[in-house]
């Protein structure tokens, strides 16, 4: 269980251009919740999850990981329990680098000098072969050769290789094309599925956030405005979620990328 | 036209010995600056350094000693230049710069206040293997053996090196460090690793290079990344693609090949004081000439434009 206990974050704080990102939150995030988080532009959506990763310290408030006060640990420490994608597919995988390579450091078996074993090799070609792309047979090219559906999809199955506490998708397939992504959403919802992921996904499509996971929340103003979950999200519709919003925030949802979609 | 040909191949056995002793710190800027993606400015006083406690070791009547010490003392400068640039938040350019300025002090202070150490008498692994060698047919060829030892070394270390996980995050580290975070890896901890790592190369070369030319200045190694830079640049054209060893004797390929034509420009009367013009121009153009390419279209397009205009 992922447990943020009143959290705060402010940029630039006492200058001209201090901005509130997240106030006094506070989550409960159970086992296998798979949420979806939908907000207006600036509602800290992604602030929440650069807390949850550790991209920063908070300023205040606590984060809990399983009983364990994680707060104060460092990014590349909570990456062991925190995996995470960005809407950037070529952020998540080092493009000068081989596929096997990649998949080696996210795999993170063995000492420091230990080298790609055969076994290794196998199981990265098992696990690509699940992605349907044909990737398996290319384990010792440059990733930068990839497209970016392709090294999405690599960059999923790096941060599930050792499957995480909690997985963040942050809006991961808003730069690919409509056919992909959906390639790279059926590929998400298996995966979470089988290894029985904690699960939190930013999304600006609406019917996305109320088709997948079991739990929707509403972001707004550093905070959050709305959390549904189980039957009471089955319910929702796309009127419900703006009417909502209207009601909870005072004004309309103003993503401007959602209403286009 | 023979005995043009019969001049150069005069020419080569002293650009093989100086390409393979400058091909250490063409490696070690593979490591560096292809690998992990830092321009590493403390190399010249890095390379002074190993030329120094190489001298001073040698001297004291440790021939196999000094290489130790020198390349130990190249780790302990490349710690001091990551630890500058991961920890206290300097810039990494500027924290080899300044590390290459406290090296000039500490390198004097090493020399024992002088600029200059003699080796002419004193036993290095080059004068222990030209008496091993005398008599056999190999007697001329002592230096080349040596550099060539310690260049196929390093290229079996680093091959081997690169391709375990500790090479591998080093080189992601160059190539995404968001991503070797993702991994749990500390890139600031890499970053060190391997900084120490191409400087204990740097000072071997260093120190192989003063004790074959029998004696250590201040000046030693005063624009050596600039050469080395060329030099690693030119053996990309030749083999920069493709697996990491094919990629390091392509470096090496680079420092040989550098020092063959600045020897036969020498050989043209060229004044040896042209060797860092020539390697800036070299790292000018190596740099220059793959961004032009990237940038033609747009440069023809701008043309198109221009001349479109004029004609209207």
């Amino acid at each position: 269980m992922l447990e943020l206990i009143g959290i705060s974050k402010t940029f630039n704080p006492g200058t001209l251009n201090q901005k509130v990102a997240i106030k006094d939150l506070s989550l409960k995030i159970n086992d296998g919740d798979f949420i979806t988080i939908i907000g207006s532009n600036g509602a800290g959506k992604s602030t929440l999850f650069n807390a949850i990763a550790g991209s920063f310290v908070t300023d205040s408030g606590r984060i809990v990981l399983d009983g364990k006060d994680i707060t104060m640990l460092s990014d590349h420490k909570r990456a062991r329990y925190i995996g995470r994608l960005f809407q950037d597919p070529m952020l998540g995988s080092a493009p000068g680098m081989s596929i096997e390579e990649n998949l080696t450091l996210a795999a993170g078996k063995g000492g420091w000098f230990s080298r790609i074993t055969k076994a290794e090799r196998k199981a990265f070609k098992e696990k690509l072969s699940l992605l349907g792309m044909g990737l398996e047979d290319r384990l010792e090219q440059p990733v930068g050769l990839l497209s970016g559906g392709q090294r999405q999809a690599l960059t999923l199955l790096m941060a599930t290789y050792n499957p995480p506490k909690v997985l963040l998708l942050d809006e991961h397939t808003a730069a690919l094309d409509p056919a992909t992504a959906d390639k790279v959403i059926e590929l998400t919802k298996r995966i979470v599925e089988e290894n029985h992921l904690t699960c939190l996904m930013i999304t600006h499509n609406m019917h996305q956030a109320l088709d997948l996971g079991n739990r929707l929340i509403m972001m707004d103003g550093g905070n959050i405005i709305f959390d549904a979950a189980d039957e009471e999200k089955k319910a929702l519709t796309t009127e419900d979620l703006l009417r909502k919003f209207r009601e909870n925030a005072g004004k309309n949802l103003d993503n401007d990328r959602m209403l286009l979609s | 036209m023979p005995d043009f040909l019969a001049e150069l191949f005069k020419l080569a056995p002293g650009a093989l010995e100086l390409g393979l002793i400058n091909a250490l710190v063409v490696l070690a800027l593979f490591l560096s600056y292809t690998m992990l993606n830092v321009c590493d400015l403390s190399t010249d006083g890095c390379f002074t350094l190993g030329a120094a406690v190489g001298a001073m070791v040698a001297l004291s009547g440790h021939p196999f000693l000094s290489i130790i010490a020198a390349m130990a003392a190249g780790m302990l400068s490349g710690l001091v230049v990551s630890f500058l640039q991961t920890k206290m938040g300097i810039n990494s350019l500027l924290a080899g710069i300044i590390v290459n300025t406290g090296l000039y002090s500490v390198n004097i202070l090493i020399m024992k206040n002088s600029s200059l150490v003699n080796l002419n008498k004193t036993e290095t692994v080059f004068t222990l293997l030209k008496e091993k060698l005398k008599g056999t047919f190999l007697e001329g060829s002592y230096r080349i053996i040596i550099a060539s030892v310690f260049v196929i070394l390093v290229i079996l270390f680093l091959s081997f090196f690169l391709r375990t996980r500790l090479g591998l995050a080093i080189r992601a580290t160059g190539n995404n460090p968001a991503m070797v975070k993702a991994s749990s890896i500390n890139p600031a901890f890499t970053t060190i690793v391997g900084l120490c790592v191409a400087n204990a190369f740097t000072a071997l070369s260093g120190c192989l290079l003063a004790q074959n030319q029998k004696s250590a200045n201040i000046d030693i190694g005063n624009g050596m990344v600039t050469v080395a830079l060329a030099s690693l640049l030119i053996g990309n054209v030749f083999l920069g693609k493709g697996k990491v060893t094919r990629r390091a004797i392509g470096a090496v390929l680079g420092a040989v090949v550098f020092r063959f034509v600045y020897a036969v420009a020498l050989r043209f009367n060229m004044p040896a004081s042209m060797l860092k013009l020539v390697s800036a121009v070299i790292v000018i153009l190596a740099i220059f000439i793959p961004y032009a390419a990237s940038q033609s279209s747009q440069v023809k397009r701008r043309m198109e434009l221009k001349g479109g205009r004029k004609d209207a």
